[in-house]
């Protein structure tokens, strides 16, 4: 027995300082292979007496519990350790750059246009369209303002025939002309889109946008077009308060009109919209003329309501900052990249404006 | 309209001070654009600090300066003072400054091969000593912190600027806005001092107004003052003018002006004695000419209103008068004109000659007919009190007679559009006050429009007029009505929104460009469609509608090229114009991609952008717009603009005729053409009409759900085929050969070379076969895939591959 022991704490000692797995496994089938040295002296069992077998097996299988736990604690104990040293060479350098991200952006104007969509949206407006190319009649006629009215002149209008009778839309009150045109009253719409005067400079661009507003019912009074746009500017500049002032002005299609100022100020450079003392003008509006409204066979004596017309690209450039208007169509990929809008963006109400 | 407090105090008794005159002058209407000292010539001059003086390197006796002037970057000057030195504190003059001295007016001039923006100046440019050896040297401590501030102090009247909207020429005189304010509680109208202007014999020059088809002028008064003396205007009246913003001329001609401004009255004066005869007020014949005050000849065409007298035409009537009768200094005997001219007439004939005077713009807005006498009467007065002479008795031609409009008004009108209620006595109050003549009939109050308001002519005007003048703070602020009347967005709008994000999120920068284009790049994507040219562009290079988004979107692609960025994508949707009536357009998405695939990148290679980047990214975003895309075809029939090889045409289903979309590479002659430098380009583009309209929701087309969980089976085949037979074909082959079996096809491989014959191509194709019913054995597939062979052998003449 005492060999036995001896050659076990041999092998454990051998198996201690052992690093290879062959040889581990080795070791393994010279004490357990079908004649390994573990194995015959169970084998001697058979020979000897029941008692001194009894004590002999005891003993046996503790010495063979002993190097078989060494056996597989080693062998565990290597693998590890290979397992490791592999995957420490297969380490890469996760600082290294992704594959190229491709960024695409929305343009300021169209998330402009989608907020102020979502806004009206919510208080049951719809959106119409019309043709970027007018008649006379529906941009100015319709709209209460006959030809060799001063009026026009505050419209520098581009032409496309000799006669002046057809051109690009001034403004998107023409879509007013359109859609009761079309309809019946009641009429709650807005009319986002491209507008054009020939007029450049560093404020005036030949192409700009504006939305039009109409709401023609019943009932509907001045006290219902300032609720409607105080609402509307306090939730598109995403503000608790806003400081709004209308002001008497004159369009030829509206009557009684106004213009609308908000207020401001400039803390640090920057515009704060809502508080201060300036006033900043930034839309026009009205109750829907009774000329218009009978040019456009709604009864006027029935039917009355507002109108407004917002500059799109002006309100984009005070929310975000935007200092030149004519920088919003020069196509300056760093400009693009810098004032536009991520494609997931989606402006809406339960998820709200802007991030 | 500009004017001083102190001349609108000639009108009206206010305890208001300036700022509370400003405030109501906004919130009745009268919008105040500014309220400041008139500009003077000496505002430009500041003071500057130099912060370098070096050396001229071409000229040993000049310097040049950098010069701060209180913004952000500082100027260059090239001064020849030998006292201009670091630090020194003195004046500077911006191009454009004209110099007291010598009335020479600066521009950005080179001065030995250096720059100069402007000028430093002596005190005796500036008039303010005869010191001329070098700068002003200004004391430190005094001005160390005024640089970039006026150096002049301005001390002239402040002066209001009104932007008074077309409809209020009453409010184009000085009375007009007194009598506003005056309604709007500001203060009283001063009542007119009746005159006592003693008058002496007739205005014995004949004045006749010419029966005529289309006759401008519907009344002209006039008085002869004789025996004046015409002379500088005395300091109150020249003040008054320059006020305005305008030089004084002659005590005459000031006077006139100041009768316009102050009444919304605009008069003329002749030199009578260089009058033939008669005045005769008549339409004008072709081809007649004259030459006006403002130094011009102009040309005239027929029905223009004009005075002439015996010898031809004297002025436009209302518009400009001639240089033949013209008031001067030496003038003895004047005709004074104050006359009444049709707005549409004065428009009409000052568009056609392109001339803007004060008198037409007035005019053209509507004069108060009934102004005539009070016109003659107040400048007559003054032409005696400054010039002195006799004035004779006032002769007034009519051809018309003015006739009074009369509103009848229900008050409950104003609740109704306003929101809120005034009392009839306010309202009435308010109405007088704007010289109305009030009468209640019951319920009704019968109103005659003042005749200095043309504007006026129904109810709504009369709403309008009230709610103004008593303020709209007054009108309540309701809670938005949110009652829905339809859907927000149709479905070619929600398109429209979907695909332009869809867009985006491909990595492309969305823009926006002009609807105008150069017809010079328009002309190469315009196809068979008209070109719509601008009558009046903006410039020569903007001058047709875009009949394709592509012309602007290559354009600004080059000139990103130009800054040096390599790869881009960027896209516009919006309209593109087939023809010149409203709605011959289309919306379209335009989108192009330039320069290469994984640029620099470490781990992948890079390429150039190809016709398949365009492909995907268009079939995809159709795909996500709802798009089926197993029903999608593509052909190889594309606009001339497109390479003809490397482009292709989308179309929702094998039964549309109109393409969605086209993608692929661009015509290298328009490359070369448009002088485009990149690697590569490829553009695609979708048409959002040519998309059609689903009427169902997806709550309506999601069908029932399916799938199978037998074993699928994948076989390869490769198939050696004409190099004209489309892989769409292909794979439609052998798709139809069991649609119920055969779930994909997929293309892995395209050959041509070596081992295939000439005019052939090898395409391998993987097929995933799959059965809902049961396990496939190999003799069903076996089967398959024989009748794979045999259809594609069949039906194309290909052959399967050994």
């Amino acid at each position: 027995m005492s060999d036995i022991i001896k050659l076990k704490d041999d092998y454990i000692d051998k198996l201690n300082t052992e690093n290879n797995i062959d040889k581990v496994n080795k070791i393994k089938a010279e004490l357990f292979g079908k004649n390994g040295i573990i194995s015959n002296e169970f084998k001697k069992l058979v020979s000897i007496s029941v008692e001194e077998r009894k004590k002999l097996a005891s003993d046996l299988n503790n010495i063979k519990d002993e190097l078989q736990n060494k056996i597989s604690i080693k062998i565990q104990e290597i693998e590890t350790k290979e397992i490791n040293l592999k995957l420490e060479k297969e380490k890469i350098d996760v600082t290294l750059p992704e594959r190229d991200i491709e960024i695409g952006k929305i343009h300021p104007v169209s998330q402009v246009i989608d907020e102020i969509s979502s806004i009206f949206s919510e208080i049951g407006f719809s959106v119409e369209e019309g043709p970027d190319v007018e008649n006379e009649y529906n941009n100015f006629t319709a709209l209460n303002t006959p030809d060799n009215h001063p009026a026009r002149d505050m419209h520098d209008t581009f032409y496309l025939d000799n006669n002046k009778e057809l051109l690009l839309r001034t403004h998107t009150s023409p879509v007013q002309v359109r859609t009761m045109l079309k309809g019946k009253p009641p009429f709650k719409i807005i009319a986002p889109g491209r507008t054009y005067r020939s007029d450049s400079d560093q404020t005036h661009a030949p192409m700009f946008h504006q939305v039009e507003g109409l709401h023609i019912d019943k009932n509907i009074n001045m006290g219902h077009l300032k609720g409607c746009l105080n609402y509307f500017i306090k939730e598109f500049f995403e503000v608790d308060k806003i400081k709004m002032r209308f002001r008497p002005s004159h369009f030829p299609f509206t009557e009684p009109s106004a213009e609308v100022d908000i207020g401001y100020e400039i803390k640090n450079g920057k515009i704060v919209i809502g508080e201060g003392n300036k006033w900043l003008e930034i839309l026009g509006c009205g109750m829907v003329h009774p000329n218009v409204l009978k040019n456009v066979k709604v009864n006027p004596s029935k039917y009355q309501g507002y109108a407004f017309g917002i500059g799109i690209d002006r309100l984009g450039m005070l929310k975000y900052g935007i200092n030149d208007l004519r920088a919003f169509f020069e196509t300056d990929y760093r400009w693009l990249s810098h004032f536009g809008f991520d494609p997931l963006d989606v402006p809406s109400n339960y998820r709200g404006l802007s991030r | 309209m500009k004017f001083t407090v102190d001349w609108l105090k000639n009108h009206l008794d206010t305890k208001f001070n300036n700022n509370q005159i400003i405030d109501k002058l906004t919130n009745i209407g009268l919008e105040v654009e500014s309220f400041e000292s008139s500009a003077s010539e000496l505002d430009t001059f500041i003071v500057a600090k130099i912060i370098n003086a070096k050396t001229h390197p071409n000229a040993d006796r000049l310097k040049l300066c950098d010069v701060d002037i209180g913004s952000d970057k500082t100027i260059e000057v090239v001064c020849g003072a030998p006292n201009a030195k670091n630090g020194l504190l003195t004046v500077y003059a911006p191009p454009g400054s004209i110099i007291p001295k010598n009335q020479i007016k600066l521009s950005v001039s080179k001065i030995r091969g250096a720059t100069s923006y402007g000028m430093l100046c002596s005190e005796a440019e500036l008039l303010l000593s005869n010191e001329s050896d070098g700068i002003i040297e200004l004391k430190n401590n005094k001005y160390a912190n005024k640089i970039g501030e006026k150096y002049f102090k301005n001390n002239s009247e402040k002066v209001i600027d009104l932007s008074i909207t077309p409809n209020r020429p009453d409010c184009l005189g000085v009375r007009g806005i007194a009598r506003d304010l005056s309604a709007a509680g500001a203060g009283k109208l001063k009542i007119n001092k009746k005159s006592n202007l003693k008058y002496r014999g007739n205005q014995n020059i004949n004045v006749t107004i010419k029966k005529e088809k289309i006759q401008g002028c519907t009344i002209f008064g006039s008085c002869l003052i004789k025996g004046v003396i015409n002379k500088e205007s005395p300091k109150w009246l020249k003040d008054k003018i320059k006020s305005l913003g305008q030089k004084p001329i002659s005590a005459i001609v000031d006077i006139t002006n100041y009768v316009m401004f102050d009444l919304n009255r605009p008069l003329h004066a002749y030199d009578a004695d260089k009058i033939d005869n008669e005045i005769i007020v008549r339409s004008s014949s072709t081809g007649e000419s004259f030459e006006a005050l403002d130094n011009k000849k102009y040309i005239l065409e027929n029905d223009m209103c004009v005075i002439s007298d015996r010898s031809g035409v004297l002025g436009l009537g209302g518009i400009i008068g001639g240089t033949r009768s013209g008031t001067e200094y030496l003038t003895k005997n004047i005709l004074l004109e104050s006359a009444y001219f049709l707005p549409r007439s004065i428009r009409k004939t000052s568009k056609q000659l392109n001339i803007d005077t004060d008198a037409k713009f007035r005019f053209e807005r509507g004069v108060d007919p009934l102004s005539i006498e009070e016109g003659l009467i107040k400048a007559s007065e003054l032409i005696k009190q400054i010039c002195g002479g006799e004035i004779s008795n006032l002769d007034v031609k009519k051809i018309e007679n003015y006739k009074k409009i009369i509103i009848n008004f229900d008050p409950l009108l104003f609740e109704k559009t306003t929101g809120f209620k005034v009392e009839n006595k306010e309202l009435i109050k308010i109405l007088e006050k704007l010289g109305f003549n009030v009468f209640k009939n019951k319920k009704i109050l019968k109103l005659v429009v003042p005749s200095w308001r043309p504007d006026i002519t129904q109810s709504i005007d009369i709403v309008e007029e009230i709610v103004r003048i008593k303020g709209y703070e007054h009108i309540n602020t309701s809670e938005p009505i949110k009652t829905r009347l339809k859907p927000t967005l149709n479905y070619y709008q929600k398109l429209f929104h979907f695909l332009q994000r869809s867009v985006a999120s491909k990595g492309y920068l969305e823009t926006v460009t002009w609807s105008f284009t150069d017809s010079k790049i328009n002309q190469l994507f315009k196809e068979n469609d008209e070109e719509i040219p601008i009558v009046n562009p903006i410039s020569s290079d903007l001058n047709v509608l875009r009949n394709s988004i592509f012309p602007n979107l290559l354009f600004y692609l080059k000139k990103n090229l130009d800054r040096g960025f390599k790869d881009i994508s960027l896209f516009e949707i919006g309209p593109a114009f087939k023809g010149k009536n409203p709605g011959d357009q289309l919306t379209a998405i335009g989108a192009v991609r330039a320069g290469k695939v994984s640029r620099l990148s470490w781990n992948d290679k890079e390429r150039i952008v190809d016709t398949f980047d365009a492909k995907k990214d268009v079939i995809q975003s159709l795909c996500e717009a709802g798009i089926n895309k197993d029903e999608i075809i593509i052909d190889d029939k594309t606009p001339s603009y497109y390479h003809p090889g490397k482009s292709g045409g989308v179309y929702q289903n094998k039964n549309e005729k109109k393409a969605l979309a086209y993608f692929g590479e661009i015509h290298p002659n328009i490359i070369k053409k448009l002088d485009i430098k990149t690697e590569g380009l490829v553009i695609f583009e979708i048409c959002l009409d040519n998309i059609k309209v689903s009427k169902q929701k997806i709550k309506d087309f999601k069908s029932e759900y399916k799938y199978s969980d037998f074993q699928k089976s994948e076989r390869d085949f490769a198939f050696i085929i004409n190099k004209n037979l489309k892989s769409q074909e292909l794979v439609n082959i052998i798709k139809s050969v069991n649609k119920k079996l055969i779930k994909s096809v997929k293309v892995f491989d395209v050959f041509e070379g070596e081992n295939i014959p000439e005019g052939k191509k090898s395409i391998a194709v993987n097929v995933t076969i799959q059965s809902e019913e049961k396990t496939l054995n190999e003799n069903d597939l076996d089967n398959i895939n024989k009748l794979i062979i045999s259809s594609v052998e069949s039906e194309s003449g290909a052959k399967i591959r050994s």
